[in-house]
C-alpha cells in the first residue's frame, strides 16, 4: 500500500488555482445531481436509501481513515458511533423518560461527541499496541463486550429495549426527520466528513499517519511517537463515526443493543472494503451498494425462489467476489476500467497516426 | 553549502547540561541476542562536534551499536548518555527530539511519497507541528526548511518525484537529508556511501565535511577513503568489542589494524 493514492503533492504558488477550478467537471455534475435529487426522488429514496447510505458511509469513512491511512483495521467504529448515538438518547429526551435526562440539544450533541471521542481514545490505546489480525481480534472483543454491556445494563443503557422516540431537535422550526430536510442534513454531514478526510490526508497529521503505516520504525527515528499518533487517529476518526451514529439514531428514532451488534460492526468493514478502503469515496460507494442490496434483496431473492431473510447471502457473495477480484473494491474496478479505456484510446489514435 | 539547520519550533530539552562534556557516552554496553553477544562491554565517548569513524568487518556489531544508541534495541547492560543525560531506556523518538539523528544502512524511506514530503515529514517529526491538522502554506517555515535540505543534497530538480522512482544514489542522498532535519546535534551515519559511484562518494564527502562544526557524528563506513577523510578519530570494532581507538592517521598506519582490516583476509570491501 502506498501513500501516493491520488493525493495532490505540494504545488508551487504558480500552479495554485482557485479551489473551484481544481475540482474536475464530473464532480460538479455529481454534486448537482445530489443537490437536485429531492426534485425527482420520492421520500423512500431520500430518507431510507440515501439517508442511510450517507450515515453508513460516514461510519465507514472513519474506518477508511484508520485502515487506509493508518493501517489499523478496527471493528470498533460501529461501537463508537453507537456510543455517540446512545449518549444522545441518554442525555437528551426519549421515550424512556425514567432513564433519559432530557437535557437540551446544545449540551447533548457536544457531550455525545466528547464521550464517544473519550471511548475511542481509551479503546484505541488498548488496540494500537497490537498489529494486523490481533487488532481485529481486540477491537472485535471490545465491540462484543460493549454490545453485551448495553444489553444487560438497565440503569444507563436501558438494557434490551434501548431507547425509542429519540428525535432530532426542531431547530429553525424545521422537522429534521422529514425526508427532504433529513436528506440535506445527512448530505451536508457526509460532504463535511468527506472534505475533512481529503484535507487531513495532506495535513502534517495525516501525512505522518501514512508514514506510520508504511514505516513505523523510521517514523520513530524522525521523532514521531508512533503509539501516540495511532491513538490520536482513533480519537480523530471518532468524530466521523459519532456524526454517523447520531444521525442513525435520529433516522431510526430509536437505538437498542441490536444497532451496535457484532454483525453491524462487521457490516462497517464490509461497506468500506466493498467500496474501496484506500480512498475516502470508497465507503460511500460501498454503503450505497450495501443499502441497495439490503433493501431490494427481498425482491431479488424472491425472484430466484429463496427466502427473503437470506439477503446476507447476496452481500456475502458480493463481498467475496470483490475481495477476490478487486482488493481496491469497486473504486479499484472503476480505475482499471478507465485505464483500459484510456489504453484502447491511445492504441486507436496511435494506430491512426 | 548552507547549513541545513532550522532552529525554529524545536524542542530541545537538556541542552547545555553536558556535565561530562561528551556529546555521546557509552558505558559497558552489551547486547545479547539469546546466548549470542552482538556487542559486549563497549565503552566509548565522543565529544560535541567530534567526527568518529567506526570500522570493523561485517558482524563486528557496528549497526547493533547504533541501534542501542538510538533506542531501536535496548541494551542488555550498560549506560547511554546523550549530552550528559541518561537516555538508556528512552524510546527512540525521545532521543531524536533531543537532537540525535541516524541514517540506515539499507535506505528506509517513504517510497510512496515525494522527495519533498519525505523531508517535510522529517522536519515535522522534530517540531511541535507533528499533530497539526492544518495543511502547510507554501510559505510555511517547515516547508522552507525542507526545501533548504532538499537543495543541500542536490535533489531540488527531483523534489516532486516519488522516492520509489529515484535512482539508488539519490535515495542514499535523501537518507542523509532526513537525518539532518530539525536541529541535529549528533548524527549516526550507517554506511552512507554503500553502493555509491565515485562521483557520488565525492559529493557525500563534501556534504559531510561541510556540516556545521557543532554537529558531531559517528560514521560506519567500509570505504576507508571516505571514512578517513571525514573523521578525526577512529574506533575499530572486532567481534562485538572495541579493538582499537585513535586518531585517523595513527589507525591507518597501525600494523595490527593493517593486518586485521586493511590487508588481512577479513576486509570486506
Amino acid at each position: 500500500m502506498s501513500v501516493a493514492d491520488q493525493a495532490p503533492r505540494f504545488t508551487s504558488p504558480v500552479e495554485q488555482r482557485m479551489w473551484s477550478e481544481r475540482i474536475p467537471v464530473p464532480w460538479w455534475i455529481f454534486g448537482l445531481i445530489l443537490l437536485l435529487l429531492p426534485v425527482v426522488a420520492n421520500n423512500f429514496w431520500l430518507f431510507q436509501i440515501m439517508g442511510w447510505t450517507f450515515i453508513l458511509g460516514m461510519i465507514g469513512l472513519s474506518l477508511m481513515f484508520l485502515a487506509g491511512y493508518g493501517g489499523m483495521v478496527s471493528l470498533l467504529q460501529m461501537s463508537i458511533a453507537g456510543m455517540a448515538g446512545y449518549m444522545v438518547a441518554i442525555l437528551g429526551p426519549s421515550g424512556a423518560a425514567n432513564v433519559s435526562l432530557g437535557l437540551s440539544w446544545w449540551i447533548v450533541i457536544p457531550a455525545a461527541f466528547l464521550i464517544a471521542a473519550l471511548f475511542a481514545t481509551i479503546c484505541g490505546a488498548l488496540a494500537v499496541r497490537t498489529d494486523g489480525i490481533y487488532t481485529i481480534m481486540i477491537t472485535l472483543a471490545i465491540a462484543a463486550a460493549f454490545f453485551y454491556f448495553t444489553r444487560q445494563n438497565y440503569s444507563i443503557f436501558n438494557g434490551y429495549s434501548g431507547f425509542n422516540l429519540v428525535l432530532p431537535p426542531k431547530l429553525f422550526g424545521v422537522n429534521w426527520r422529514a425526508p427532504v430536510p433529513f436528506y440535506y442534513l445527512t448530505l451536508a454531514c457526509a460532504v463535511l466528513c468527506y472534505g475533512a478526510v481529503v484535507y487531513l490526508a495532506r495535513a502534517p497529521f495525516g501525512l505522518a499517519l501514512q508514514g506510520v503505516r508504511d514505516n513505523p520504525r523510521r517514523m520513530a527515528a524522525l521523532g514521531f511517537n508512533v503509539t501516540a499518533h495511532r491513538v490520536a487517529a482513533y480519537a480523530l476518526t471518532s468524530v466521523f463515526a459519532s456524526a454517523g451514529g447520531i444521525l442513525l439514531v435520529w433516522q431510526n428514532a430509536q437505538i437498542a443493543p441490536g444497532t451496535i451488534g457484532v454483525s453491524s460492526a462487521i457490516d462497517v468493514l464490509v461497506v468500506a472494503v466493498v467500496g474501496g478502503i484506500r480512498r475516502p469515496l470508497g465507503p460511500f460507494i460501498g454503503a450505497f451498494i450495501y443499502v441497495l442490496l439490503q433493501v431490494f434483496s427481498t425482491d431479488i431473492l424472491g425472484f430466484f425462489g429463496f427466502a427473503a431473510d437470506r439477503f446476507k447471502l447476496i452481500i456475502g457473495i458480493g463481498f467475496l467476489a470483490i475481495v477476490l477480484f478487486s482488493p481496491d473494491g469497486v473504486l479499484g474496478l472503476w480505475d482499471r476500467w478507465r485505464a483500459g479505456v484510456a489504453a484502447r484510446k491511445a492504441a486507436a489514435t496511435g494506430g491512426g497516426a | 553549502m548552507n547549513a541545513p539547520v532550522v532552529s525554529s519550533r524545536i524542542n530541545m530539552p537538556g541542552a547545555g547540561n553536558a556535565s561530562s562534556g561528551n556529546a555521546l557516552e557509552l558505558r559497558g554496553i552489551t547486547k545479547m541476542f539469546g546466548a549470542l553477544a552482538a556487542i559486549s562491554d563497549v565503552t566509548l565517548s565522543v565529544k560535541p562536534g567530534e567526527r568518529r569513524a567506526v570500522l570493523g568487518s561485517n558482524g563486528a556489531g557496528k549497526t547493533t551499536l547504533f541501534n542501542c544508541i538510538t533506542g531501536d534495541f535496548l541494551p542488555t547492560a550498560g549506560l547511554v548518555r546523550f549530552f550528559g543525560e541518561d537516555v538508556t531506556v528512552f524510546p527512540p523518538h525521545e532521543r531524536i527530539r533531543r537532537g540525535l539523528r541516524r541514517t540506515y544502512q539499507i535506505s528506509s524511506l517513504f517510497t510512496g511519497l515525494s522527495v519533498m514530503d519525505n523531508v517535510y515529514l522529517a522536519c515535522c517529526g522534530v517540531s511541535r507541528n507533528r499533530f497539526s491538522l492544518v495543511r502547510p502554506r507554501p510559505d510555511d517555515a517547515l516547508v522552507h526548511a525542507a526545501e533548504i535540505l532538499v537543495a543541500a543534497v542536490h535533489l531540488t530538480d527531483d523534489k516532486d518525484r516519488l522516492v520509489g522512482e529515484l535512482a539508488y544514489g539519490q535515495q542514499r542522498q535523501l537518507e542523509v537529508a532526513l537525518a539532518l532535519s530539525g536541529a541535529p546535534r549528533f548524527v549516526l551515519f550507517d554506511e552512507p556511501a554503500a553502493g555509491l559511484s565515485p562521483t557520488e562518494r565525492a559529493d557525500l564527502v563534501t556534504i559531510l565535511t561541510s556540516l556545521p562544526a557543532h554537529i558531531g557524528f559517528i560514521i560506519i563506513e567500509h570505504d576507508m577513503d571516505v571514512a578517513l577523510r571525514v573523521a578525526d578519530s577512529v574506533t575499530m570494532m572486532h567481534n562485538g568489542r572495541i579493538f582499537k581507538e585513535g586518531r585517523s592517521d595513527e589507525i591507518e598506519s597501525d600494523p595490527e589494524v593493517q593486518e586485521l582490516y586493511l590487508g588481512g583476509g577479513h576486509a570486506q570491501h
